[in-house]
């Protein structure tokens, strides 16, 4: 047993703020919202003397760390300048070279008014998910703009958000196709799921990994070889195929649809400029990468993958789809439409774990399109293919045997036997990056950002020798390679958007039109509960668009990745000293795919030891909807636990559930501090129950800001755990996505830990590929390992300090108006609190959901409204958040209770009253008529600092009935 | 609330009418209330066999989607498509043009078994 010692959180010293032996002040005090004075402040309200005190309160004594924080790799905090000069240092081990390696990642030329106005602007990177639309309007718009040109290019009729990127896109796209295919044969299952042997081999890997504990059979084969069957419920075929080839594939979907099964078609939309879309040779999926429309490499991500369906299927997308509907006025108004499908309703029963989009690349995806409309992009896919058509025209000149016919932007080169591994390396000493395809197979992909230059570099790798001037010519002269029957003949993106903001200055104001109709951080604070809307630092955000870090090809040489891979040991070490275990993945993309790649470890685990018939994950009923989900994908069956009435796991039915499930127990998903907001005492003989039956604790890491530097999850029994680097870690929320959510686990789950197809992760007996990438979203990392470099071991434990102590003084401030419905055994709340709203109903008919529109008349987005328990808002404030702004956001909530009592006692009307008519809008206040039974002034300025600081909803409420029964989700609804 | 007298009920808050050799399944006003309003009925096959207290079609609306439940074991023998338009009809007339399901091939004893219009409405304590 480990001696627990209490150890006191060093306070921030004297004047309020962090100091290094200079006496300068560090960056914590930056990020770190409250000063000494209102630390002190908040500790008088709540009655307590010191942090420590709190802390000691909140957080059970059996469950506190054994010792304060020592992050290895960040001895001491760095001030930004230097935490920055030290990251350069690292980035100038990568090397950028010119790759033509393709794979579905290119270099592509990312317009400086987007890089400048949206990626590296908190205008749009600083957002949650736009759950409330009112207020999301512009980014709304930016993703209808992404859905339409999904919709055009591909050529099917509905489109979502995005999706992680193209092999969890693929593996979505199979799971979707079993279930509609199984449910129209009434109940008669299929499981083989064809796949052709020219899809991209990343893509290959997830889709095997998936496949697997669902009992699917992946069959590989050339399409053309594809034998369908009964059991055959779809297939998956690449086009242009990863070599490049385009072929037609109209008899393999025919042959498809004749045994009732569905075909899904991966695909590159800048191709499809210039080929005839899938959508009109029959296929009922597409999917693939917008990564090529202005989102750099970024070594392997983050970028936006699409997914494109029929019409009859568009209950079935994975993910977010933004529809169109009205608003009170009847005005268009945009929203998250059909989310019941979503996985945080349907739980066990949703066909998908999917949470996030990739919302931000999917913004500069769509703007891309905005930007250079169908003319421009038919002009950019027309370079890269004349591009790659000379190339090969003078390769042939040259006497190389070219393979390729037909193709896009990438061709296959014969290089002569086992010659292909020679041919790469001395291209790579002149500094060109080729594929190899097989020993004697070399292939090269053509993108935007090159030019007549990189032909004559490309060809002298093979020996051909031409001058700049002689390869000019032959570009001017070349023809398309295209076969005609595949040429796309029809138009796209007419749409106005598409075609009216083409001089910068027009584009410019287009995208900061949008962005003011957007509440970010930049404005106020976001305070959802579970999402920790935390500062997301500028020097943070920096590094993210360097070069050497944005412009790496996930497949580039590992010689040229020498500073990425120092900065993920750096990053997995400290995962590991904030977490106390021993090994990182940092492979998934996101929270959803960390839960599934924690469980399908476990799987391996049990597996590996002969125990391959414990299947059942128990799972307590307060778990966010996504943990059953994930169970599910996993190949295991969910047995709820039940919670008392204090809100905490039930241990006498999680005893008698382990004891009846024993030999079959796989794991327990358990979130902690719970998702009720309470460090639970009970956690240590939770987890000691689920291993005296031979289960494994998996330990939902959504909350771990409020763990950093005072608990470990491996001291209290978890074995592995998720981490949302977007929430605890500074990575911004992007407005819906990117995320990531590396896995930590112990040391003997450590050899199942992901590998990939592509590239040698050395985990053996790894349990395959989680994500399309390697590493995930490599080119974010950057952001959390700023943070903790600038931050260091002391900032990190006061930060989850100051979100507990924030949250707990919320919690106090609001009580005598809102209940607090769980508290821990001492009377106080974890980082974040849940206020009850369920009395207002019966007082005065008012619905959580009207006080959530309210808040925005008062300037600020609604804390999580009616999750996890219904009537409810969870709140949390974060770390980052002033006294001043969290006084203020208590007086709005306050103020609007006042309301409510006023529509009681008759002052306002109980149906014409300022939170049933919220958010109150331009249009509402300016109209000539005003006939409500309360002033303007209290609808749009019911509080005195509004006036000089006001934040106008761009629509009024919308109407959600409307929009999930008629869905529309491209610009054509939208004029 | 209305909860008709030669219906029977389930504590899942499906009903049952019989007419001739078909069960005629739907929601109660009382579900439908609860559930807002709805914006899209997933209905079964035709021909498809179902099992008592089996999912038998997925209701939603804009803050839930829940599974109907099959009240008895039998053949679908018809669906009502006119929800596929207009989903509201659950909400308009939950006994009537709301209908969703009907079954053949059932056990008239597990239709007496389920509970009456009085018993349900002490389930709802309407």
């Amino acid at each position: 047993m480990t001696v627990k010692v209490a150890h006191n959180i060093r306070s921030q010293g004297g004047d309020g703020v962090m100091k290094n032996s200079f006496g300068e002040s560090q960056f914590s005090s930056r990020h770190n919202g409250l000063s000494d004075r209102a630390v002190e402040e908040m500790l008088d309200v709540l009655g307590l003397d010191s942090l420590e005190e709190l802390i000691a309160k909140v957080i059970p004594s059996g469950v506190r760390a054994s010792e304060p924080l020592t992050l290895r790799a960040f001895s001491e905090a760095c001030s930004e300048y230097e935490a920055l000069e030290n990251l350069r240092r690292i980035a100038s081990k990568n090397i950028v070279g010119r790759s033509f390696i393709g794979m579905g990642y290119y270099d592509c030329v990312t317009p400086p008014v987007i890089q400048r106005n949206i990626l590296e602007n908190p205008g749009w990177y600083t957002q949650y998910t736009p759950y409330q639309a009112e207020i999301s309007q512009g980014r709304l718009e930016a993703l209808l703009n992404f859905q339409t040109t999904v919709i055009e290019l591909t050529g099917l009729p509905v489109a979502n958000a995005s999706l992680l990127d193209e092999g969890t896109a693929a593996a979505e796209a199979m799971v979707m196709s079993q279930a509609l295919v199984s449910k129209r044969s009434a109940g008669n299952s299929k499981c083989e799921f064809l796949v052709a042997n020219s899809v991209h081999p990343q893509t290959l890997g997830v889709l095997m990994t998936r496949a697997e504990p669902l009992g699917i059979d992946v069959r590989v084969a050339a399409p053309e070889d594809f034998i369908f069957s009964e059991r055959t419920f779809g297939c998956l075929v690449q086009y242009p195929n990863t070599q490049g080839g385009l072929e037609s594939y109209t008899d393999v979907v025919e042959k498809t649809h004749s045994v009732g099964a569905l075909a899904t078609v991966a695909t590159d939309l800048l191709s499809l400029c210039l080929l005839k879309p899938p959508g009109h040779f029959g296929a009922d999926i597409v999917v693939g990468s917008a990564q090529r429309f202005g989102v750099p490499m970024g070594f392997g991500g983050p970028h936006a993958a699409f997914f494109a369906t029929r019409e009859e299927f568009k209950r079935s997308i994975p993910g977010r789809i933004v529809g169109v509907s009205k608003d009170a006025r009847g005005k268009p108004a945009l929203r998250l439409a059909l989310q019941t499908r979503e996985q945080h309703i349907r739980r066990e029963k949703a066909t998908s774990n999917i949470c996030t989009a990739q919302v931000l690349l999917a913004v500069m995806a769509g703007m891309y399109a905005v930007y250079h409309g169908a003319k421009g992009l038919r002009r950019i896919a027309t370079r890269v293919h004349v591009l790659a058509s000379t190339c090969a025209l003078l390769l042939r000149k040259g006497g190389i045997k070219v393979n390729s016919t037909g193709f896009f932007d990438t061709l296959t080169v014969d290089v002569g036997e086992k010659r292909s591994i020679l041919v790469r390396d001395e291209a790579e000493k002149i500094g060109v990056l080729i594929r190899v395809v097989d020993d004697r197979t070399i292939s090269v992909s053509f993108d935007e950002a090159k030019g007549v230059h990189d032909i004559v570099s490309v060809l002298s790798v093979f020996g051909v020798i031409n001058s700049f001037d002689e390869v000019q010519t032959a570009v001017e002269s070349s023809c398309s390679t295209i076969p005609e029957s595949l040429r796309r003949v029809d138009s796209f993106l007419m749409q106005p958007v598409f075609n009216s903001y083409h001089s910068e200055t027009e584009f410019l104001r287009y995208v900061r039109m949008l962005e003011a109709r957007d509440l970010s951080l930049g404005y106020s604070m976001i305070p959802l509960g579970s999402c920790t809307m935390k500062l997301n630092a500028t020097s943070e955000m920096i590094p993210v668009t360097w070069p050497e870090f944005s412009a790496l090809h996930p497949f580039a040489p590992r010689s040229h990745m020498v500073g990425y891979r120092e900065l993920f040991d750096n990053l997995e070490q400290s995962l590991c000293d904030c977490t106390g275990f021993s090994a990182c993945s940092l492979q998934p993309n996101a929270g959803s795919q960390g839960e599934y790649a924690g469980l399908i470890v476990i799987r391996a685990y049990h597996q590996s030891r002969g125990d391959a018939h414990r299947n059942i994950c128990l799972i307590p009923t307060s778990a966010h909807g996504t943990n059953p989900a994930s169970a599910v994908m996993a190949g295991m069956r969910v047995v709820s636990v039940a919670c008392d009435a204090a809100g905490n796991v039930d241990i006498e039915d999680l005893k008698l559930k382990a004891q009846q499930y024993g030999e079959s127990l796989a794991a327990l998903m358990v979130t902690y501090p719970s998702t009720h907001g309470v460090f639970e005492s009970g956690i240590t003989e939770v987890c000691s129950i689920v291993h005296s039956h031979g289960g494994q604790v998996y330990m939902d890491g959504a909350n771990l800001n409020a763990l950093v530097g005072l608990v470990k999850p491996s001291e209290f029994g978890a074995d592995v755990c998720h981490i949302n680097l977007h929430k605890t870690f500074c990575i911004p929320h992007g407005g819906g996505g990117p995320g990531m959510g590396p896995i930590c686990c112990r040391e003997h789950l450590a050899p199942f830990l992901p590998n990939h197809s592509v590239v040698d992760l050395e985990h053996d007996r790894g349990v395959g590929s989680i994500s399309a990438a390697p590493w995930g979203s490599a080119s974010i990392l950057p952001i959390s390992w700023m943070y903790m470099a600038m931050m260091g071991s002391d900032g990190l434990t006061v930060a989850s300090s100051h979100a507990i102590l924030s949250a707990n003084y919320v919690a106090k401030r609001l009580e005598d108006d809102y209940p607090v419905v769980y508290k821990g055994e001492n009377g106080f709340v974890a980082h974040e609190c849940i206020i009850n709203l369920q009395p207002l109903k019966q007082e005065a008919n008012i619905e959580v959901e009207d006080v959530a529109k309210r808040l925005m008349d008062y300037g600020f987005h609604a804390p999580t409204v009616s999750w996890p328990v219904a009537g409810t808002l969870m709140i949390e404030p974060t770390e980052s958040e002033s006294k001043q702004e969290l006084d203020r956001f208590c007086e709005a909530l306050i103020a609007i209770r006042q309301e409510v009592r006023d529509i009681a006692n008759g002052t306002y009307d109980s149906v014409d009253n300022p939170l049933k008519n919220a958010p109150h809008t331009v249009d509402d206040v300016t109209a000539d008529e005003w006939n409500r039974t309360y002033s303007r002034k209290q609808a749009s300025f019911p509080v005195p600092w509004l006036r000089s600081n006001k934040f106008w909803p761009a629509v009024g409420r919308i109407d959600g009935v409307y929009g999930d029964r008629n869905l529309f989700c491209s610009c054509d609804s939208f004029e | 609330m209305d909860f008709p007298s030669e219906y029977k009920y389930t504590k899942d808050h499906e009903w049952v009418l019989v007419v001739g050799d078909e069960a005629t399944v739907g929601i109660t006003e009382f579900a439908q209330s609860e559930l807002g309003e709805l914006v899209f009925v997933d209905l079964p096959s035709v021909g498809q066999a179902v099992e008592q207290n089996g999912a038998l079609c997925v209701v939603e609306s804009t803050k839930a989607a829940s599974d109907v439940y099959a009240p008895i074991t039998g053949t679908v023998a018809d669906v009502n498509e006119a929800l596929q338009e207009e989903p509201g009809l659950v909400n308009s007339s939950p006994y009537g043009d709301g209908w969703m399901v009907k079954i053949r091939d059932f056990s008239q004893e597990e239709v007496s078994a389920l509970m009456s219009a009085d018993e349900y409405k002490t389930l709802v304590g309407a």
